[in-house]
């Protein structure tokens, strides 16, 4: 863990983003996210949430404002350092966005390639994070052939595999059954009690009450509004010395 | 095509077993390959085709100046047989005497016979040999490149004892043959670098047409912290792979066109044509084509990669 000096991962002033000439889907946004806490993104569908998240995973860089990210300025950084903050984030996209002709285990080991690890090194971690969504049996199926609901849990897999400081998952829910849905708000529970911090975008208001110690943002029209006083008055909860080692 | 396809897989697969690794292409690289290989064989046999003709004329021409360098011929050109005898005589003693001449040769009467044969037939049958006035040639070489000083000067010392020399330097009579040869290299080697350029050009389009394909594969390598340097070497290593195959069939194939052209051209038995054979080296040359060709495939691929990822964030 590697958080800016005063213990801020993702810091967001004034932030804009419009898409071409279009107007602005993201209004001066100004927030603060700490390590080691829970985010439910909420609002109703075009409110702006999958853009928030592509500006917090940095597919996306804003019209305005300034974006502050593990203590490095995201507006300005030169683009060949984009990938080391990009390997601390971890990403569930509400598409999934699975490599067609991999295999849901070569799927979840991309994040580990991707950051060097030698393939003795990968085996076990993939399995284990195979095994914790329920997908063993699966492990050399295409994407193809799993379901949407296993298709996601091996995108929530991939996105958890090298334990990131942030996760940001959009609608990771949308397409399970309200079991498995619980199950992998737990899991989300479980990495975020290893110190990791959770942005769940979900307009399941059902689930924001699953996780007693989460914080809401919620946006409306492209405007963060902060029901919970979260983003006004952030609880200023210490990174848990527990977290994961990178 | 799909046999091709399966030498590079297994080829790839090979090298993957040498390597140790069995981690998956994170590109399909049957994108990649189609008929890219079967282009860069066309190229690559084009090539050396191309460069074994350049070579070949760089040879026979070699040979023939070296044959021809510091060669002069003197012709009496005396309509009298006494006069001209005499005056060859005379001649060819001043030429042994002059400095820097290491070798002087009277063209025997025989030699002189079947070179005017072809124009005027054997002086035998047709009386000639006496009727006509052929002149005397006498073949001489110096120590080093005939300069029109050197010419001058050798006709000057000539002209005291045989008033009927005519001296003139071997080279310059092919000369015209030299330019000749000197464009068509020029040529071999200009298609050469046009092959070079379409090859190239053809690889550009091929990385271009991948890297859409595999655009969401590719900005998923990205957003989890792919470099742009990491989907570049799957690339680079896809058309490598597809190049080197490619590269070997292209040169099997050009190889047996020079064989077959080489055994036609031997079998004219002319002077100039058989000097032309290609040595170790010139093979050497031929063999290195489709390394080369690889790695200007790799190295297009890469360019090509990193330049249209730059675009993206």
């Amino acid at each position: 863990m590697n958080q800016a000096a005063d213990g801020e991962i993702v810091h967001f002033n004034n932030v804009g983003l419009r898409y071409g000439t279009d107007r602005e889907v993201l209004s001066d946004l100004s927030f603060t996210l700490y390590p080691g806490s829970f985010y439910f993104l909420t609002g109703a569908s075009g409110a702006g949430k999958t853009s928030l998240l592509k500006l917090l995973y940095l597919a996306q860089r804003p019209s305005r404002g300034m974006i502050r990210m593990f203590g490095a300025d995201a507006i300005t950084l030169p683009r060949e350092r984009l990938p080391a903050l990009r390997r601390r984030i971890g990403v569930v996209f509400q598409d999934f966005r699975l490599v067609p002709h991999l295999s849901a285990f070569d799927n979840v080991a991309l994040p580990l390639r991707v950051s060097g690890a030698k393939e003795k090194d990968l085996e076990k971690p993939v399995y284990d994070m195979l095994d914790w969504v329920g997908l063993t049996e699966r492990t050399e199926a295409k994407p193809a052939t799993l379901s949407g609901g296993e298709q996601q849990r091996v995108a929530i897999a991939r996105a958890v595999i090298s334990r990131p400081d942030i996760l940001v998952a959009d609608e990771p829910t949308g397409n399970v059954d309200p079991e498995m849905a619980i199950k992998l708000l737990r899991l989300f529970e479980a990495l975020n009690g290893l110190g990791t911090t959770v942005v769940v975008a979900t307009h399941d208001v059902h689930l924001l009450k699953k996780v007693p110690d989460s914080l809401i943002m919620r946006l409306d029209k492209g405007r963060l509004s902060d029901p919970t006083g979260a983003l006004r008055f952030p609880p200023r909860r210490p990174a848990r010395a527990s977290g994961p080692q990178q | 095509m799909n046999g091709l396809d399966n030498l590079a897989q297994s080829a790839r697969d090979i090298w993957r077993n040498i390597a140790g690794s069995n981690r998956p292409d994170l590109i399909p690289l049957t994108r990649f390959s189609g008929p890219m290989p079967w282009v860069i064989a066309i190229m690559v046999a084009l090539t050396v085709i191309a460069l074994a003709a350049g070579l070949a004329l760089n040879n026979a021409a070699q040979s023939a100046k070296a044959e021809l360098e510091g060669g002069i011929t003197i012709q009496i050109v005396e309509a009298r047989a006494d006069v001209r005898e005499a005056q060859s005589k005379a001649a060819h003693a001043r030429l042994q005497s002059l400095q820097g001449i290491i070798s002087v040769r009277r063209v025997p009467q025989s030699e002189v016979d079947a070179l005017i044969e072809p124009w005027l037939g054997s002086g035998t049958e047709t009386g000639l040999d006496t009727a006509v006035p052929v002149p005397i040639l006498i073949d001489a070489r110096l120590d080093g490149p005939v300069t029109p000083g050197r010419l001058t000067a050798i006709q000057q010392a000539l002209l005291e004892v045989a008033p009927s020399a005519r001296v003139d330097a071997q080279s310059s009579w092919i000369e015209p043959v030299f330019d000749a040869i000197e464009s068509l290299q020029w040529l071999a080697l200009a298609l050469v670098v046009l092959l070079a350029m379409a090859l190239a050009s053809a690889v550009l389009l091929a990385a271009r047409s991948a890297l859409g394909a595999s655009r969401n594969t590719i900005e998923i390598v990205h957003l989890l912290g792919g470099t742009d340097s990491q989907v570049a070497r799957i690339f680079q290593r896809s058309i490598g792979v597809g190049a080197a195959g490619g590269g070997f069939v292209g040169l099997l194939l050009a190889i047996v066109v020079i064989l077959f052209l080489g055994k036609r051209f031997a079998s004219l038995g002319a002077g100039l044509v058989d000097s032309g054979a290609l040595g170790f080296w010139d093979w050497l040359m031929l063999a290195a084509v489709p390394i080369l060709a690889a790695g200007l495939a790799m190295l297009t691929a890469r360019l090509t990669v990193i330049h249209t990822l730059r675009k993206m964030l």
